[in-house]
């Protein structure tokens, strides 16, 4: 068994972080041919989704995790160490709304207030309190493009990579919130106890 | 329809109550054999004495008003009513004075992570010792009380509240960098503590020294060959090391990068940790600044082990145990 637990992250980040996990010597064969199979034991990974992991990691449930920081942003309140900026993964959390002339401006000039929907609440709640601008939230859990393509909202606040899904639902970035990697966390007090083992990883990471 | 209780608390029923009574009972044995006699404060104090100290996170967060319209708040420790106790029923006493509690104290919660607003804590305060000595004699006590509530494999982290601030000084980092630096410190970002540090353009050895010091954390090597500007502030931690018995020695995991949220720390900062369970099961440290707020100059230490969490951790301890024991 392995000394330390790794929480990692399925969906967008789970490639690279096998690649990475792969240089750094763990065997994660059997995490790639088996995506049923969550928790692997031997080599010390559990496989959850992004926004699962600093839940295990501030629980002690693993040692350390990997995740975005739009996880972190979003969930800013947990007590976690952030050790590292891995690098890849690389997006950013934006305002959008439809292209031509811009709904949010002009709700926000006639109605004092703009309607957003976004998977990440409490960001946008902040994004827009500090930008001095009342702004009515609203939580979706899926698609959050669809929003202002039906009326839901005048804009979303999301985070894109390229840029593509927004511009095939005819959406235009307006503001950049914040710039998002994959960082590596870890539970406070694994960092105490298990400091010569993560120690030795981020050594590995920083000759990388 | 079926009467909730506010989140953030509970009911504890006789099985628990049992384990938790026969757990305070063994630690009340240790602060008394110590010589700590046991104090009680009211739950309720003016919230003129807990506006004394730096306003901090984890102050007060339950505020009444009484029949006359003063305001009272719930405590969040028991530090500070014994810092009014004494200033106030031991004004003309003789320091030192040796004080246990077993309290309740009541914070704020965040929603959906089991924390409690009210929870009971067991500490002591030793008022009129100084460092090292006064310090060496509270983390005794602290590991005696943890053998006693049965725990194994419990480490203390031993710290130094005023190392990094001292280190900032030394490369003359100004009052507004450095508050930012320290906010990422107590927040545990490094990555943003890393861009805080790129931002001052220091000389690259010193940039490093900033970052390196607080991740250096293990047995009393971490004290050793430290770079110049750390070797005094490392002298209060030795000096701790060199007074304490080896099974209190080897409790000890010392931690440059351990800075406590709470304001009123000074020096010596603690914090208890066990294996089996991922959160700090206590705190402590020197609050040489407290007492004089309330008019009674003295220097002073103290720690809260939050009893429910160790209660927590001895039964994961327990269980792991006995699942070595299985053939």
């Amino acid at each position: 068994m392995s000394e330390l637990r790794i929480a990692v992250p399925r969906g967008a980040l789970f490639a690279q972080t096998l690649e990475l996990l792969d240089r750094l010597g763990l065997s994660t064969r059997e995490v790639r041919e088996n995506d049923r199979k969550l928790l692997f034991e031997d080599v010390g990974i559990v496989t959850m989704r992004p926004s699962d992991v600093p839940t295990y990691v501030e629980a002690g449930a693993a040692d350390l995790g990997i995740t975005g920081k739009d996880v972190l942003l979003e969930q800013s309140e947990r007590d976690l160490y952030e050790l590292l900026d891995l690098g890849y993964g690389d997006c950013t959390m934006v305002l959008a709304t439809v292209a031509g002339e811009d709904p949010a401006a002009e709700a926000l000039r006639r109605l004092g207030v703009v309607r957003i929907a976004t998977k990440y609440p409490r960001i946008a709640t902040r994004y827009f309190l500090e930008t001095g601008r009342q702004a009515e939230i609203v939580e979706v859990k899926g698609s959050v493009e669809l929003a202002p393509l039906t009326g839901l909202a005048e804009g979303i606040v999301d985070l894109t990579a390229s840029g593509a899904t927004l511009r095939e639902n005819g959406l235009v970035v307006r503001e950049e919130i914040a710039h998002s990697t994959a960082r590596l966390i870890a539970n406070p007090v694994s960092h105490k106890l298990k400091a010569p083992a993560i120690d030795a990883l981020l050594e590995r990471l920083h000759a990388m | 329809m079926v009467d909730r209780i506010p989140s953030g608390t509970r009911d504890f029923l006789p099985d628990e109550m049992r384990e938790l009574r026969a757990m305070t009972d063994r630690i009340r044995a240790v602060f008394e054999r110590a010589g700590y006699g046991e104090v009680y404060t009211p739950a309720l104090e003016y919230e003129t004495t807990f506006a004394r100290t730096n306003p901090s996170a984890s102050g007060p967060a339950y505020r009444v008003f009484d029949e006359l319209g003063n305001v009272l708040v719930l405590r969040s420790d028991m530090t500070i009513p014994i810092a009014r106790l004494v200033a106030t029923r031991y004004r003309d006493a003789e320091p030192p004075f040796r004080f246990s509690y077993f309290a309740h104290a009541y914070r704020s919660v965040r929603p959906q992570r089991g924390q409690s607003r009210e929870f009971l804590q067991a500490g002591i305060e030793l008022i009129g010792a100084t460092a090292p000595e006064g310090t060496a004699e509270v983390l005794t006590v602290l590991c005696n009380a943890l053998d006693a509530a049965g725990l194994e494999t419990y480490r203390v982290g031993l710290g130094d509240a005023s190392l990094y601030p001292a280190l900032l000084d030394r490369l003359g980092v100004d009052p507004d960098r450095r508050e930012h630096i320290l906010t990422e410190l107590a927040n545990g970002d490094f990555v943003g503590l890393q861009k805080e540090v790129d931002a001052l353009r220091l000389d690259p050895e010193d940039a490093e020294l900033l970052l390196r010091v607080p991740q250096r954390r293990g047995g009393p090597e971490v004290l050793q060959t430290l770079p110049g500007p750390l070797e005094a502030a490392a002298t209060g931690m030795r000096a701790v090391h060199a007074l304490l018995a080896p099974e209190v020695a080897n409790r000890l995991i010392f931690d440059l990068g351990l800075v406590r949220g709470l304001g009123y720390y000074t020096g010596a900062v603690f914090q208890v940790y066990d294996p089996a369970y991922g959160v700090p099961m206590g705190i402590g440290g020197r609050y040489d600044e407290l007492l004089g707020q309330f008019g009674r100059p003295l220097p002073a230490v103290g720690f809260a082990l939050n009893v429910e969490r160790l209660h927590i951790a001895l039964t994961s301890e327990e269980r792991g145990r006995s699942r070595r024991q299985l053939p």
